[in-house]
């Protein structure tokens, strides 16, 4: 059964023909890789499945709802959840307040309850901090929960952008480039990370330019080049697949 | 947790009723009459703090909102519909006890609004202009919503002065007191005046105890999230639209309730109550306690609106809050009270720097 199915979406940006065409779609409890090289519309794709670009034509449906033209935030509230290629976590903020951050949709102290101080708002408030805090056990780095999130070494960084994207339990997770500067050891770390979260249940589409990632956690690998679907396959199949090898892998790698 | 939190409030209430002690034991009660001012512009400072520090959102048009709740009191508190008693509406108005009949200083009769009526009307109308206002400006970020919202407060400034209604450059003049409940009236009697502090400076505790509780909530962790990194706050399920708007319309309330006493403590309300200056004085001083510091900004704006409503900066006035702002924005941008000096300092740890622990 597919939880995400993507149909005919297309986006131009003035002359450019950002994603067109493309459909796919990703299996429950699966890993699908979405690779291609730079400009081929990764990145807009990601945009366009989560709320925040809104597509021209094309539609996409997540978990039985049709979801085009909805906001991030409602997105989210539907269970998908999201991490940036460039890490964009709250400045200012510790590491466990930015994965509490995660839990919005799951708490609903509003306002005036807020204001008030109503005892409540104040149970929830530890049970975020409590969830918060598990999530940084399940990833290894519990250790730096008071500290400042964007003074976290990188490697570390990634991880909590990681951990309050899984704070917002998603049914869905999109990463983009989750090892996007990560050296090889962190690479591999990430992998398994990866890995573990799909074996909780969690449904992964990711972005990644590491083929080893891609091709060692991946149950299926969805090729774009210029903003259009080469193909979509298994992973063995794909690195024989002589387009993919053409404008992408290139000659060596296969 | 929710005891360290409450301490700075006990603190606060402490120094209040030291403060007018001691105004007293001096001979110097007068005092009271500039702190009682103080106090109400900061519920406008407060509210901005909230605004601009925490939630990134800069206003350059806040003593606009000041000034739609004080304007918008007086007004209907000195407005005459004695002359238009027939009609039907002012009948109605009258049946359901809306409004109050009275005397002017020449025996006339006079026929105006309740003074809660008015400070009820007041408060909506001033949230509905927020909402209104705030709606479409806050999808603007940085230079571009500073200049909206001085567009914003330049409307206001021009039109209270344009308007003879209001009185135009004079303001309006003989507003009448505000008795709250039992004994409780908000007027400048000096006989009165030890009794209006406590009044103004419950308002200030009481907004301090919900902020300071918003602060450390949900709501505010999102409000830190959406000025961190607006987008990242959506992606996480923040609607950034809608918590922004209400951070506006929260802080612009504070604004209008602080005009709406200071007018009928004042007796009277004028146009430079509205004007730009007044905002600039504000974000001045939300800055200068250190933009996400509640406490700050409250010590900063009693303090330097004291001195300014004691005459100390003479017709300087406003040079000295643009020099504030000149001089902070260069050497100081955390603010003077900023949270890792004053951490620094042993007795005053417990009152600041808990901004981030639950």
């Amino acid at each position: 059964m597919s939880l995400l199915e993507v149909k005919d979406l297309c986006k131009r940006f003035g002359g450019l023909q950002a994603v067109g065409n493309v459909s796919f779609t990703v299996a429950a409890g699966s890993i699908k890789a979405l690779i291609g090289p730079n400009g081929a519309g990764k990145t807009t794709l990601f945009n366009l499945i989560f709320g925040a670009l809104l597509p021209d034509s094309g539609q996409v449906w997540f978990d039985g709802q049709q979801t085009d033209g909805w906001q991030p935030h409602q997105v989210v509230a539907a269970g998908m959840a999201r991490t940036f290629q460039h890490i964009r976590l709250f400045p200012k903020m510790s590491a466990w307040e930015n994965i509490a951050v995660g839990r919005h949709v799951h708490s609903r102290a509003g306002f005036l309850a807020s204001m008030l101080g109503l005892p409540w708002t104040r149970r929830e408030q530890r049970a975020v901090r409590e969830k918060a805090l598990d999530i940084m056990r399940f990833l290894g780095v519990e250790d730096r929960a008071d500290v400042e999130a964007t003074s976290l070494a990188y490697g570390q960084q990634r991880i909590i952008e990681l951990g309050r994207a899984l704070a917002c339990e998603p049914t869905l997770l999109l990463l983009d480039e989750p090892a996007a500067g990560l050296n090889m050891r962190e690479t591999s770390e990430m992998a398994k990370l990866i890995a573990r979260i799909r074996d909780t249940g969690v449904t992964v589409l990711l972005v990644e330019h590491d083929m080893t990632l891609v091709m060692n956690i991946s149950d299926e690998v969805l090729v774009l080049s210029y903003g259009e679907k080469i193909a979509d396959d298994k992973p063995l199949a794909i690195q024989k697949h002589p387009e993919v090898i053409k404008v992408y892998l290139g000659e060596d790698d296969a | 947790m929710a005891r360290r939190r409450n301490l700075p409030i006990v603190v606060l209430a402490l120094a209040v009723i030291a403060v007018q002690l001691a105004s007293a034991a001096a001979g110097k009660p007068q005092y009271l009459t500039q702190l009682t001012m103080a106090g109400y512009y900061s519920l406008v400072i407060v509210g901005l703090t909230l605004l601009m520090g925490y939630t990134g959102q800069i206003s350059l048009g806040h003593a606009g909102f000041f000034a739609i709740g004080g304007y918008t009191s007086g007004l209907l508190t000195t407005y005459n519909l004695h002359p238009r008693g027939g009609g039907g509406l002012v009948s109605l108005l009258q049946a359901t006890g809306l409004l109050v009949a009275g005397q002017d200083l020449y025996g006339g009769d006079l026929l105006v609004v309740r003074p809660w009526a008015a400070c009820l009307i007041a408060m909506l109308v001033a949230i509905g202009i927020a909402y209104l206002v705030g709606k479409p400006v806050l999808k603007l970020r940085g230079h571009y919503l500073a200049m909206a919202t001085l567009g914003f407060g330049t409307i206001v400034y021009k039109v209270v002065l344009g308007s003879s209604l209001v009185g135009a450059a004079d303001g309006i003049s003989d507003i009448p007191a505000f008795p709250l409940f039992g004994g409780v009236v908000v007027t400048g009697k000096s006989a009165l005046r030890v009794h209006n502090y406590y009044l103004a400076w419950g308002l200030v505790l009481g907004a301090m105890a919900l902020l300071t509780n918003l602060v450390h909530s949900r709501v505010g962790r999102a409000l830190r999230a959406i000025h961190g990194a607006e987008d990242a706050a959506n992606a996480m399920g923040v609607d950034t639209a809608r918590y922004k708007l209400n951070m506006f319309v929260l802080s612009a309330a504070l604004a209008a309730l602080g005009g709406v006493f200071l007018t009928h403590y004042n007796g009277g309300i004028g146009p430079s109550e509205a004007s730009i200056m007044k905002s600039v004085r504000y974000v001045a001083i939300v800055a200068v306690g250190g933009m996400a510091n509640l406490w700050g900004a409250l010590i900063m704006g009693v303090l330097l609106n004291f001195l300014s409503l004691r005459g100390s900066f003479g017709s300087y006035d406003d040079a000295v809050f643009g020099l504030i702002l000149l001089a902070i924005m260069l050497f100081a941008p955390d603010g003077l009270l900023r949270v890792e000096l004053v951490r620094r300092v042993p007795g005053l740890r417990c009152v600041f720097g808990q901004e981030r622990a639950p």
